[in-house]
């Protein structure tokens, strides 16, 4: 009977281990962002429940930046809320991306899975998922450690937000651009996507100077995706 | 600000995250999508990650600005090459804040 426990003890410390290890990049990026999003929050003038709360709840680092910058400005609930769900219409793919892959999991094992899907946490489960390690536990332990970092950094910012009286000093107000470029950089996969890139990029520019508010996103991202699927066509 | 509605926000904002997060694990997986809607929505990543990062590194004042002053263009020539040559998330989130913190502190 010990032995038994004590093999189970073990096989639960190697899954929290892999996991820890897997997990170890996201925790990295996330405690700095996660950061920088406490202190903006908190300046924004966001109280310190609804801080942590977004971090909770929401669990979006850009669409976190975004709202905290909209509610400054003091943009309407709806349109924070329609920029909110435009920002993260990407997770519709990622989710679309691992459904072969989630085939024999149950809808509530499905429901608490994709509430912690990020696109950090995608990228770390596409790879272990298609090299057929489907453990769940060490699945939900992953984005369980990665959400901890985010909650983490938002306090710790949240706790430091009173001592930094301003963030330009520190770079903070750099974090959501770098992370972006981080990630475009990652989903350039070949010249189509930098063509897709430049031309959404340029156009998004081209509707914000011309006055669209926050449909700037949206209006580009449809006509951007569109122009890669016309690429793909006339190169095939 | 108004706490309280910045809580209904919240709620709001969880919503719209959480239902294309939890959809399509929930639905596809035991259909198959015609392969242009595939196509397509393999573009959005790219289109929406530009389409929120140019406008702010090329007007982030609400005017085109590439002059030397504008310090979140400049940075992100390097930060750009930081992620295409280490693929690290940290590092080049890293590189970007630090870079930006130094031009601010020694210029």
């Amino acid at each position: 009977m010990e032995s038994v426990i004590s093999s189970s003890k073990n096989k639960y410390d190697a899954v929290l281990m892999s996991a820890i290890k897997q997990a170890l990049p996201i925790v990295l990026g996330y405690l700095p962002v996660g950061f920088a999003y406490g202190v903006l929050a908190r300046k924004a003038g966001l109280s310190i429940d609804n801080t942590v709360l977004m971090s909770l709840i929401v669990f979006a680092g850009s669409a976190q930046f975004i709202a905290v910058g909209l509610l400054a400005s003091g943009a309407s609930a709806l349109s924070v809320i329609i920029t909110t769900f435009i920002v993260n219409l990407r997770h519709l793919l990622m989710s679309a991306a691992l459904s072969p892959y989630l085939k024999k999991w149950t809808k509530l094992e499905l429901a608490i899975f994709s509430f912690q899907l990020t696109d950090e946490s995608f990228a770390v489960h596409s790879t272990r998922f298609s090299n057929g390690d489907m453990s769940k536990s060490e699945t939900y332990l992953i984005n369980s450690i990665a959400q901890a970092a985010w909650v983490g950094g938002t306090v710790l910012g949240i706790f430091s937000s009173t001592l930094i009286t301003d963030v330009k000093p520190m770079g903070l107000d750099y974090a959501l651009p770098a992370m972006f470029i981080a990630l475009l950089i990652f989903q350039i996969k070949d010249k189509s996507h930098v063509i897709v890139g430049l031309t959404t990029g340029i156009l998004s520019t081209a509707l914000v100077l011309g006055g669209s508010g926050q449909w700037n996103v949206i209006i580009a991202t449809l006509i951007g995706a569109t122009l890669g699927v016309a690429i793909s066509w006339t190169r095939n | 600000m108004d706490q309280k509605l910045i809580l209904f926000t919240l709620v709001g904002m969880m919503a719209v995250t959480y239902i294309p997060r939890l959809l399509p694990a929930l639905t596809l997986s035991s259909r198959e999508l015609p392969p242009v809607i595939v196509k397509w929505l393999s573009y959005v990543p790219t289109a929406v990650l530009s389409a929120m990062l140019v406008p702010s590194l090329i007007a982030p004042e609400g005017s085109i600005s590439l002059g030397f002053d504008n310090i979140y263009f400049w940075v992100a020539i390097p930060t750009f090459a930081v992620a295409m040559f280490t693929r690290n998330f940290f590092g080049t989130v890293a590189v970007g804040m630090g870079l930006v913190a130094a031009v601010r502190y020694f210029l």
